[in-house]
């Protein structure tokens, strides 16, 4: 009821006391297109001023179709796609799905091989997280942090590149172990694709580096007042909620829940190296960036353990030249960057999958924005989604 | 009538040199400290680069969108850049070189100011975006709560210097031989610093512009000249309150241990120093900081910078009687 | 009575962070990170996987590659010859001949599997990558063209042992 009836007020402030203002709350389209989504992700939000009341995310705008696209090809050509799920840390994308086509295969992987794969998988660690770093200080409003981040990034991804010849989608892995030489010929398969000279030295410096940027971003960033302000307390999940939504990776490390899928492989050699795992307390955006920090710590520690004690070796099993995996199902999990990564792969005999299913962390801790962000600021938002540091090639896939 | 025109022109003149000198302290400055060279090609390793920029932003196309309210759309950003350009006529670069000394300077200046909050809010309303109108509300609330801090501040060097004309100000520091920043006014010097740095919208206090959120908030839809004018005003906004602040804080253009009679020299180029000084503490902080939340910068406003500065006239104007 | 020891604020600690890091970039002793692109190159990895490089003599026009690529980008076209018998009154021997071997760069994907399923040595990595065009249809190099790159095919250089 919007009128008012004069005579039925005697004074004014009875009146402007009465009268009621319709207001409708805003719908806001956090576009596809917008600076601080990761991507092509499009959340369509209730807002009342700066208060957001709904969030609903909108998702598959860079779907791809990698399932489809798995069932007519072999694993070779399967390996080169998988790398471009995630493609802030383009190995390990392709170890889960190697290492499912091995456990069906039952071959047994010689342990150059299975250390060259560790080493190069903390490396792309590192580059996530470094990625992470830069972009969510740009989100927060901190315009310098990227470019260190992204200086120190180029030194890893020189590292990669001197190795497998790419730098973020380095199609290094084969079933069996890594990629053994330049090709089938008479003189290329002399040339071995073993580590090249001066890859340690590099390494070494490479990693004290990291180990300096990282302490770098923990007093820039960390240190700072009002980063503290803007993370602390914002976005707290529970660890209840968190492990019903499913959620994995460095989010539900900062709830508290003391859980890394690196414990619990056999395909790479975690238990030879010695290291820590960071568990946040309360589940906030602070906590999400301190754990990724950490992790970094701890990733160019495992590489300066790695390269101490090399083993020697083959780089690749002996398999068979046309490669046939044997009919069977499996399921391998990894620890990825972002979260948990699986891999199912259908066999049937055959030279490819007959289905293959991937699950990624990120689609998985996507669900938890309606959750998390009810009642939040419009800036907080902005905040929320940067800690969770999805890429929307995971989510979409 | 001549010197009427002489006067205007050296108005524009200054302006827009302070704008540019700002410009490069500001985008050089943050390439050096983002471990990069910055612009490097235009010319002079990269140092003319503001001509190439404002070059740039004339041959472009003027867009303006077809729901947006034209007459108010057109006119915002002249509000702010005549609030901008008017604050040049006060600073004294020396005691006769001075556009108008006015005997209510201080008080001109502050009222004249004020005048930027019409502009960003009419930018960010009559632009039919959501976006946009979301940035100038904040900033019309930012900018009001931010004014209070500014002119409290002044107060206190004004009770301690007994007079508003900016020449009498830096006559009266010139008398008590040291600035009133070191003497007694360090309190009303940081708060002037932090209010100064909301009123132009920089990093920390820049919700309105939003860069990550809004992409340019409350300019978004501006294009061609209107946003040159936007982005130069910011520039010139910021020299003249660093400059101001170096005349009522720092001493303005005296130098201590120099003859009074070459001041006409001197002035202008200690007030420079000043100004430039007082600016790339100001980048450095831009390039240093996130940026705070709307609701969190409107506590520090009035929670905190508030009840300091009025302490701070409280404890002055109380020295001022007993001493 | 508890010793007071004020705390440098952290904001501090980063200004001056961010302060050290402009001297450096200003100071002739500490080294450049950046490369200055069309004016200086960098130096790339001998195994970056820039352009791909066509032996054309060993190529037999078997396939494999032209099958095995993901994308299908690579096209093919050969045919074979008779050949004058190597011993007089023999068999004469046929030999096959590349008419057409393409490989259109617009789809490729740059993933190695046509390099190393080549049993003949055929084909060879090379860092080269800058061989951008304005039209699409260029980026389809023809044979004359993937064999020029065999000249900037780097040597099988050292391992770490």
């Amino acid at each position: 009821m919007n009128t008012i009836d004069p005579q039925n007020f005697q004074t004014i402030s009875e009146a402007s006391v009465s009268v009621e203002i319709e207001t409708e709350d805003m719908t806001l389209n956090i576009g596809p297109q917008h600076p601080s989504t990761h991507g092509v992700l499009r959340l369509v939000a209730k807002v009342d001023g700066e208060k957001v009341y709904n969030v609903e995310p909108v998702l598959g705008y860079m779907h791809r179709g990698y399932e489809k696209l798995a069932e007519v090809r072999t694993y070779p050509q399967i390996t080169t796609l998988v790398n471009r799920i995630d493609w802030v840390a383009g190995f390990s994308n392709e170890i889960p799905f190697i290492a499912g086509a091995e456990r069906l295969m039952e071959i047994e992987v010689p342990e150059r091989a299975k250390q060259i794969r560790l080493i190069l998988t903390e490396m792309a660690r590192i580059c996530s997280h470094f990625v992470f770093n830069g972009a969510y200080a740009l989100e927060v409003g901190a315009l310098t942090p990227i470019f260190y981040a992204m200086e120190d990034r180029e030194r890893v991804l020189d590292l990669i590149e001197s190795v497998t010849g790419g730098r973020f989608h380095p199609n290094f892995n084969r079933i069996g172990g890594v990629k053994p030489a330049a090709g089938s010929g008479p003189t290329t398969k002399k040339n071995i694709q073993d580590l090249p000279a001066g890859f340690y030295r590099d390494t070494k410096i490479a990693m004290d580096k990291v180990i300096e940027a990282a302490d770098k971003f923990q007093n820039l960033i960390g240190g700072n007042e009002v980063f503290h302000k803007r993370t602390k307390n914002i976005g707290v999940l529970s660890k209840e909620t968190a492990e019903a939504y499913g959620v994995s990776g460095p989010i539900l490390r900062a709830s508290g829940v003391k859980s890394d899928l690196r414990t619990q492989t056999d395909y790479l050699p975690y238990d030879k190296f010695d290291f820590e795992i960071p568990i946040g307390q309360n589940g906030d955006c602070y906590d999400r960036w301190d754990v990724r920090t950490r992790e970094m710590i701890e990733s160019a520690k495992i590489v300066l353990q790695a390269i101490e004690d090399m083993p020697s070796g083959p780089l690749q099993a002996k398999v068979p030249k046309v490669i046939k995996v044997p009919a069977g199902r499996t399921y391998v999990r990894a620890e990825n960057p972002k979260g948990e990564m699986g891999y199912y792969i259908v066999s049937e005999g055959g030279l490819g999958p007959y289905r293959l299913k991937v699950r990624t962390a990120s689609f998985s801790n996507v669900s938890i924005l309606p959750v998390m962000l009810e009642g939040a600021l419009l800036p907080d938002l902005i905040a929320i989604m940067g800690s969770l540091d999805f890429v929307l090639g995971d989510v979409d896939r | 009538m001549t010197d009427v025109l002489i006067k205007v022109g050296f108005v524009a003149l200054a302006a827009l040199n302070g704008a540019v000198i700002f410009t490069i302290m500001d985008v050089k400055g943050a390439s050096w400290m983002q471990r990069r060279p910055g612009p490097l090609h235009v010319g002079l390793r990269g140092f003319i680069f503001p001509l190439a920029e404002i070059l740039k932003f004339v041959q472009k196309e003027d867009i303006i969108p077809t729901d947006v309210d034209r007459p108010v759309f057109k006119w915002a950003p002249a509000y702010v850049v005549i609030s901008a350009v008017a604050l040049f006529a006060v600073v004294p670069l020396s005691p006769t070189l001075v556009v108008a000394d006015l005997e209510l300077g201080v008080f001109f200046a502050l009222a004249i100011s004020s005048l930027s909050t019409i502009g960003v809010l009419t930018a960010g309303w009559s632009s039919a975006n959501k976006f946009s109108l979301m940035g100038g509300l904040r900033a019309a609330g930012q900018l009001i709560a931010y004014e209070l801090p500014l002119i409290l501040a002044v107060v206190g060097v004004v009770i301690q210097a007994e007079t508003m004309s900016l020449v009498g100000i830096v006559e009266k520091q010139i008398e008590w031989g040291v600035p009133f920043a070191f003497s007694g006014q360090i309190v009303a010097f940081l708060i002037f610093m932090v209010a100064a740095t909301a009123e132009m919208m920089r990093v920390p206090f820049d919700m309105p512009i939003g860069e990550s959120e809004l992409t340019m908030g409350f300019m978004t839809e501006y294009s061609g000249i209107r946003f040159l004018i936007f982005y130069i005003s910011e520039y010139m906004s910021m020299f003249v309150l660093c400059a101001i602040a170096s005349t009522l804080f720092l001493g303005g253009y005296h130098l201590p241990f120099l003859p009074v009679e070459w001041v006409n020299i001197y002035g202008p180029i200690s007030l420079i120093t000043k100004t430039v000084i007082l600016g790339f503490i100001l980048v450095a902080v831009r390039w240093s900081f996130p940026r705070f939340r709307e609701d969190q910068l409107q506590s520090l406003a009035w929670k905190f910078l508030i009840p300091a500065s009025l302490l701070n006239i409280l404890v002055t104007a109380i020295l001022k009687v007993v001493l | 009575m508890k010793t007071f020891r004020p705390k440098i604020p952290g904001f501090l600690i980063g200004m001056k962070i961010v302060i050290v890091n402009m001297f450096k970039t200003l100071s002739p002793f500490h080294s450049n990170p950046n490369v200055n692109y069309p004016f200086e190159k960098e130096k790339v990895a001998p195994r970056a996987r820039g352009v791909i490089a066509l032996d054309q003599d060993a190529c037999t026009s078997c396939m494999l590659c032209a099958r095995q690529c993901p994308d299908w980008c690579i096209y093919i076209e050969g045919h074979k010859e008779l050949q004058p018998p190597s011993t007089p009154g023999g068999r004469q021997r046929s030999r096959a001949v590349l008419d057409r071997f393409d490989i259109d760069y617009a789809l490729c994907m740059y993933c190695g599997i046509c390099v190393e399923v080549c049993p003949f040595d055929a084909l060879f990595w090379s860092p080269e990558y800058e061989y951008s065009e304005f039209n699409m249809g260029d980026m389809l190099h023809n044979k004359t063209r993937l064999d020029d790159w065999l000249k900037t095919v780097p040597e099988p250089e050292g391992l770490e042992n």
